[in-house]
C-alpha cells in the first residue's frame, strides 16, 4: 500500500474546469448518455414523462441524489471497506432518496403524489449505483460531483424532451400552460383531439427509441460494429 | 495507515456509524418537515370533501372554503346512530380527526370489531342546499381506495362524488379518480322508491342508463370497480340508517311499520321531483 501512495502524484494543480473535468459534464449529455447510450434508468423515464413538471421534479431529484451521493462516497472512498462497499453505497443512496422524498412531500405535495413511487425507486435506478461504483469510488470529490452533474443532466434532457412531446401531444399544454386553445377541441366545436395514446407509457419507449435513432444517425461512433 | 480498513472490526464499526448517521439524519429531517406534510394531508382532505360537493378549489385555498361551507362534522356508530360525544367542529372535531383508512385496515386485520367502528358525516350548506358528505374507504387492486359522496337533503340522492386511490393502475383502475367515472354519480339514489336500501352498484359491462342505483365500471379495471362497488354497498348501508332517521325520525322504537310507510311516501314524491330536475 505504501508504494502506491508514494507514486508520483505531484502533478500541477488541475483547474476546476480543465478540459478533462469539462468532459465529465459534456460526455454524458451525448456520447455516453445514461439513457440513450447506456440504456439505464429507463423505468422512471417511461413512467413519469406524461407531464413536463413531473419530469423536472424527477430530474432534480435524481440530480440531487447522484451529485450529493457521488460527493459523499468519493469523500469516504478511502474509508469504505471493500467487502461492504455496495451495501454502504446503497445505504447512502437510500438515505438521500428518502430525504428527497420527505422534502417533496412537505413542499411540493401534488407533484410528490404524481411521482411518489418513482422517487422511492430512484434507489434502484442503475444510474446511481453505476456512478457510485464506477466513478465516485475511484475519484476525488470535485470530479465526482461533476460526473454526477453530467450524468443527471444527460438523464434530465432526455426526460424533458420526452415530457414536452408527450404533454403537448397528449394534453395540449406544457408545464400546465395551454398551447392548444380550448376552442379547437371537439367538445367546444373544434376538430382537435388530444392523442390519448401519448400519455400511455409505451409511447415514452417509442420516443426514447426515436431519440436513440436520431442520435446514432448523427453520431456514428455510437454504432456498434 | 494506522488501521486496516478491511479488518472485521473496522467493517463493523464503519457499518454501524454509517447507519446511525444516515438514520439520525433522516429522523431529524422527518420530524422537522412533518408539520408541513401533515398540513398538506389535512388540506387535501378538505379539498376532497369540497370536491365531492362539486366545489373545486386549490389545495391552499381549501381550508378557507371548507370553513365557510362545512357546518359540522360528527360520528355515527355502526348502527347509524349519531354519537353525541365530543367536539363537532368540522376542523378540530373528532370526526375530521378520525383516520377512516386506518380504522378500515384495523377492521380488516381484526383489531377493531365492526360494531366498534365509527363513521364520520360532514354537513354542509351550499347555495342554500343542505348536503351530507360521507367518506367511504375500501380496497382496490393494489391498495386502498377511498372517496367522498355528498347526499342531498332528501337523504337518498347523490349530489356529487370524488374518488382517489393509493396506487391503482394508471389508465385502468386509476380512472376512478377521473371525471368520466365520478360524474356518473350525481342524481343516483341510494334507496329505492319504497325506501328500501339499494346502494350504488358498479357494473362491469355498463349499467342500464335508467338504473338509479348503478354506474358503469371501468374497462380493464374490473378489480378496482369491484372494490368501489363493495366499498359503496358496505358503507352506504350504514349511512342509509342514519339518513333515513334524520329525514323521518322514528317517533317510538316500538312502531316501525308506520314511519317506514310514511317515509316511503315522502321519498316517492321527492324522487319524482328530483328525477325531473336532475335528468333533463
Amino acid at each position: 500500500m505504501s508504494t502506491a501512495v508514494a507514486a508520483p502524484e505531484v502533478k500541477p494543480a488541475e483547474g476546476l474546469f480543465s478540459k478533462k473535468n469539462r468532459k465529465l459534464i459534456t460526455d454524458p449529455l451525448n456520447d455516453n448518455n445514461p439513457i440513450t447510450v447506456q440504456v439505464l434508468g429507463i423505468c422512471s423515464a417511461l413512467a413519469i414523462t406524461v407531464k413536463v413538471q413531473n419530469a423536472v421534479v424527477m430530474s432534480l431529484s435524481v440530480l440531487a441524489v447522484v451529485v450529493v451521493g457521488n460527493m459523499v462516497i468519493s469523500a469516504l472512498r478511502n474509508l469504505i471497506p471493500g467487502r461492504i462497499r455496495i451495501i454502504a453505497q446503497l445505504v447512502i443512496a437510500a438515505g438521500l432518496v428518502t430525504l428527497v422524498d420527505i422534502v417533496l412531500k412537505a413542499y411540493v405535495y401534488d407533484v410528490s403524489k404524481q411521482v411518489g413511487v418513482y422517487v422511492g425507486l430512484i434507489i434502484t435506478n442503475c444510474i446511481l449505483m453505476g456512478r457510485y461504483e464506477a466513478f465516485a469510488m475511484g475519484n476525488k470529490v470535485w470530479p465526482s460531483a461533476l460526473d454526477g452533474l453530467g450524468n443527471s443532466l444527460g438523464y434530465a434532457w432526455i426526460l424533458l424532451a420526452v415530457g414536452v412531446v408527450r404533454e403537448v401531444t397528449g394534453n395540449g399544454s406544457v408545464m400546465g400552460v395551454r398551447l392548444i386553445p380550448e376552442s379547437w377541441y371537439a367538445v367546444n366545436g373544434g376538430a382537435y383531439f388530444n392523442n390519448n395514446m401519448m400519455i400511455l407509457p409505451p409511447m415514452a419507449l417509442v420516443l426514447v427509441g426515436i431519440i436513440i435513432w436520431v442520435q446514432r444517425s448523427r453520431n456514428t461512433k455510437l454504432i456498434e460494429q | 495507515m494506522a488501521f486496516d480498513k478491511n479488518s472485521n472490526s473496522f467493517t463493523f464499526i464503519f457499518a454501524t456509524v454509517l447507519v446511525v448517521v444516515v438514520g439520525s439524519l433522516l429522523a431529524v429531517t422527518f420530524l422537522a418537515l412533518k408539520p408541513a406534510y401533515d398540513e398538506n394531508v389535512r388540506r387535501e382532505k378538505m379539498q376532497n370533501i369540497l370536491a365531492s360537493m362539486k366545489v373545486k378549489v386549490e389545495r391552499d385555498a381549501a381550508p378557507e372554503k371548507y370553513k365557510e361551507l362545512v357546518g359540522e362534522a360528527f360520528l355515527l356508530d355502526a348502527q347509524g346512530m349519531r354519537v353525541e360525544a365530543g367536539n363537532n367542529d368540522p376542523v378540530t372535531g373528532v370526526a375530521f380527526a378520525l383516520d377512516v383508512l386506518k380504522q378500515y385496515k384495523d377492521w380488516k386485520a381484526g383489531v377493531v370489531k365492526a360494531e366498534d367502528m365509527h363513521f364520520p358525516v360532514y354537513t354542509a350548506t351550499i347555495d342554500g342546499k343542505q348536503l351530507y358528505v360521507l367518506p367511504v374507504v375500501g380496497t382496490g387492486l393494489w391498495g386502498p381506495i377511498w372517496g367522498y359522496l355528498s347526499v342531498e337533503a332528501d337523504g337518498r340522492t347523490i349530489y356529487g362524488a370524488t374518488f382517489d386511490h393509493k396506487g391503482e393502475t394508471p389508465g385502468l383502475g386509476a380512472e376512478i379518480a377521473t371525471p368520466f367515472f365520478y360524474e356518473q354519480f350525481p342524481g343516483k339514489t341510494i334507496t329505492g322508491d319504497d325506501g328500501s336500501y339499494a346502494g350504488i352498484h358498479v357494473y362491469k359491462g355498463g349499467s342500464q342508463t335508467t338504473d338509479p342505483h348503478g354506474v358503469d365500471g371501468i374497462s380493464g379495471g374490473t378489480i378496482t370497480s369491484q372494490g368501489v362497488d363493495e366499498m359503496l354497498m358496505r358503507l352506504l348501508a350504514t349511512y342509509d340508517l342514519y339518513l333515513k332517521s334524520t329525514i323521518a325520525p322514528p317517533t317510538a322504537e316500538v312502531i316501525t311499520t308506520v314511519p317506514d310507510a310514511l317515509l316511503a311516501d315522502t321519498l316517492a314524491i321527492d324522487s319524482s321531483i328530483t328525477s325531473q330536475s336532475v335528468q333533463p
